[in-house]
């Protein structure tokens, strides 16, 4: 089932008398194709999780319209529409065993629709299975772990056969762990099922990871919709760019001059067809080449080893994040010796990225 | 003993003097007042041991009656109240405008005074030589011959009794439940009403469970605060309860002590175990059942 956003719009009354009236989606507009996992990704308080409760229809749009296929369910209730929800909290009736939990909504069937007691629980069996909980029905939701909750919640919102499923930052109360173990389980749920499915997250790993294509949102207006390589090797804007990746990208103020990009008092790159003027420079931290004839010339803070890669922690006049953080490949940590003070980078163009001063939208470049 | 378990016996110390002063040997007293026959407080002297005080109780009419009419009051109110409480709760977690206004409303009998609420009744309920009052009022609109509700039939008299009682135990029941629903996390009906689940159904299989700890808990203090019942009949019908048929537990073992056929606190005693008995079993039925219907988390 494709889920199609008009200019969906959603904005809150003013509160209080001085209050202003607060747009938390403005103006988003997205065609989501059949069967995919869409990461819906911003810092909180961007509006991800109002786009998330009028997709499912908990909140009405102010403006714009929602499509399901080619049904308009924009005025539809929330239980008309055939979503299912996997809440932050999870949701799971405390008084009610994970059976009891899963049944719940094929209890609710009425009419044509209404099912025979063995079908019920056949069914019910059958989203645990895919969840893999079998073995767990007869248990209370506080005798499970967070990741055995996470899992019920999803076969509860799976055993009615949603059109659409949605999960609201699905991951945030789980650890580290689990986390990995339980994003790749929502992958394959995703996947053996086929079930188109929005997920809610601010954590851009997690998106990044399972997601085909992530909607990158800030301030209620999207930033950027696509596959998340793209999104991260082609950053429409600053935030988009800082949004992404960990370590987070280094940006440092720069200026164009005759064709070369300064970053302070050093000429990096020969830069074509990008007009005079201050910029800001982002280079992702992989782009970055530990080089002694390179141009960049930063002052050596530290080296932290990884194992597969070093971090090497240096410091430039012009940089903006409180540290400027490289990761090499191991092979170069022999190149650095404790002692020094110094050390010098060449760039992989191709990592780094010129925003418009003002605007912060992206400038595109090329190298000579 | 160990220093820390010394200082913790120290804090208690005063409480547990007070309760043991004022609670633990009063109740002591009591039960063994009520195995002495014919015990006088001025002098100190019984005649004998035995059961013939829980004989002389069991039997007296007066008491009969008295544990009749705190029967029907208890099962009559506490229900009826927890009912209206929780519908009345229901509606005003449901409304935004004036849910404040309301909630004072509901809440005023609460810190109301008894003999202004006893005013009120009056002018609902008692014949006077200018009115029928307002109730009668109202009956006769609707064709009905007036009733004397104070000092009329039995079950005209109960009936104000309990709707007294009720009246004045619910606001201390809609504050509970109040807090009770709102503390029941949004998440479960938002959840509930995306799976499409009838609003009864939310109520019946969702609302209820959640809150069932607190019902419980206004069920058995109801109970016996109810089986205690006493200043709310002396407010409505006077200090001489048996005359006026509207005799409760408490009402006659006070009137054993100190009412104009009092001076018998070997009888008042052996009530006042009757009534202990009673309570406890009740509440021990309403724990078993506790137990069963009600989820803990």
């Amino acid at each position: 089932m494709k889920v199609v956003l008009q200019n969906l719009t959603k904005t809150f009354p003013a509160r209080g008398k001085k209050g202003e009236v607060v747009t938390a989606v403005n103006d988003f507009s997205f065609e989501i194709p059949d069967g995919e996992l869409i990461g819906l990704l911003g810092p909180s308080g961007c509006g991800k999780s109002t786009t998330l409760n009028l997709i499912c229809g908990l909140l009405k749009p102010s403006g714009g319209k929602i499509f399901f296929g080619e049904d308009d369910v924009t005025d539809l209730p929330p239980e008309h529409r055939g979503v299912g929800l996997v809440f932050q909290n999870y949701a799971l009736y405390p008084h009610l065993t994970v059976m009891q939990n899963i049944l719940f909504p094929l209890e609710n069937l009425r009419g044509k629709n209404k099912l025979p007691k063995d079908e019920m629980r056949k069914r019910a069996r059958a989203a645990a299975d895919l969840v893999q909980i079998g073995e767990l029905l007869e248990r209370r939701p506080s005798e499970l772990s967070g990741g055995q909750q996470q899992r019920v919640a999803i076969a509860r919102a799976l055993v009615k056969m949603p059109r659409v499923l949605l999960l609201d930052e699905p991951l945030s109360n789980l650890d580290a762990r689990l986390r990995l173990q339980t994003r790749e389980e929502i992958r394959r749920i995703q996947k053996e099922t086929g079930i188109t499915t929005v997920f809610v997250t601010h954590d851009q790993d997690e998106a990044m990871s399972i997601s085909d294509r992530i909607v990158v949102m800030k301030d209620g207006v999207v930033q950027q919709i696509g596959k998340p390589q793209e999104v991260y090797d082609d950053p429409v804007n600053l935030f988009v760019a800082k949004f992404l990746g960990t370590p987070p990208i280094n940006v440092f103020d720069g200026t164009v001059h005759n064709g070369r990009l300064m970053i302070g008092q050093d000429a990096v790159l020969d830069v074509k067809s990008v007009r005079d003027g201050d910029v800001y420079v982002a280079i992702r931290p992989e782009g970055f080449v530990p080089d002694e004839g390179g141009r960049l010339h930063c002052a050596l803070q530290g080296v932290e080893v990884m194992g597969r890669d070093i971090s090497i922690l240096a410091r430039h006049d012009a940089m903006q994040n409180p540290v400027v953080r490289a990761i090499v490949d191991a092979d170069h940590s022999s190149a650095l010796r404790v002692t020094d003070t110094s050390v010098s980078f060449s760039l992989k163009p191709h990592k780094v990225f010129l925003f418009d001063k003002a605007s912060e939208t992206r400038i595109p470049f090329e190298t000579v | 003993m160990d220093k820390n378990q010394f200082k913790g016996w120290l804090y208690l110390l005063p409480a547990i003097a007070f309760l043991g002063v004022f609670m633990v040997y009063p109740l002591i007293d009591v039960f063994i007042y009520s195995f002495e026959e014919g015990y006088n407080s001025a002098s100190q002297t019984y005649f004998g041991v035995g059961l013939y005080n829980y004989s002389y109780v069991l039997h007296d009419p007066y008491f009969l009656q008295a544990i009749k009419n705190t029967l029907i009051l208890v099962l009559i109110t506490v229900p009826v109240s927890t009912a209206l409480a929780l519908l009345i709760s229901l509606g005003l977690s449901s409304i935004k405008p004036l849910r404040e206004l309301f909630q004072t409303v509901y809440f005023l009998p609460y810190v109301t005074n008894t003999l202004a609420v006893g005013m009120v009744f009056m002018i609902l309920f008692k014949k006077t030589p200018y009115t029928d009052g307002l109730a009668n009022l109202i009956l006769g609109w609707l064709g009905q011959s007036p009733i004397d509700f104070i000092e009329g039939p039995y079950a005209a008299k109960m009936l104000v009794l309990c709707i007294y009682t009720i009246w004045v135990v619910m606001p201390f029941k809609i504050l509970v439940l109040t807090s009770a629903l709102a503390s029941v996390n949004d998440d479960y009906y938002n959840a509930a009403r995306i799976d499409g689940t009838s609003r009864f159904r939310i109520f019946y299989k969702i609302t209820l469970p959640m809150i069932s700890p607190m019902l419980f808990y206004l069920v058995i203090t109801g109970f016996i605060g109810a089986f205690k019942a006493y200043s709310d009949a002396v407010a409505i019908f006077g200090v001489n309860l048996n005359a006026a048929e509207m005799n409760t537990i408490v009402g006659y073992i006070y009137d054993m002590l100190y009412g104009d056929s009092g001076g018998y606190p070997s009888y008042a005693s052996a009530a006042a175990i009757v009534l202990f008995v009673i309570v406890l079993t009740i509440t021990c039925i309403n724990l078993l059942i506790r137990k069963r219907y009600v989820y803990h988390k």
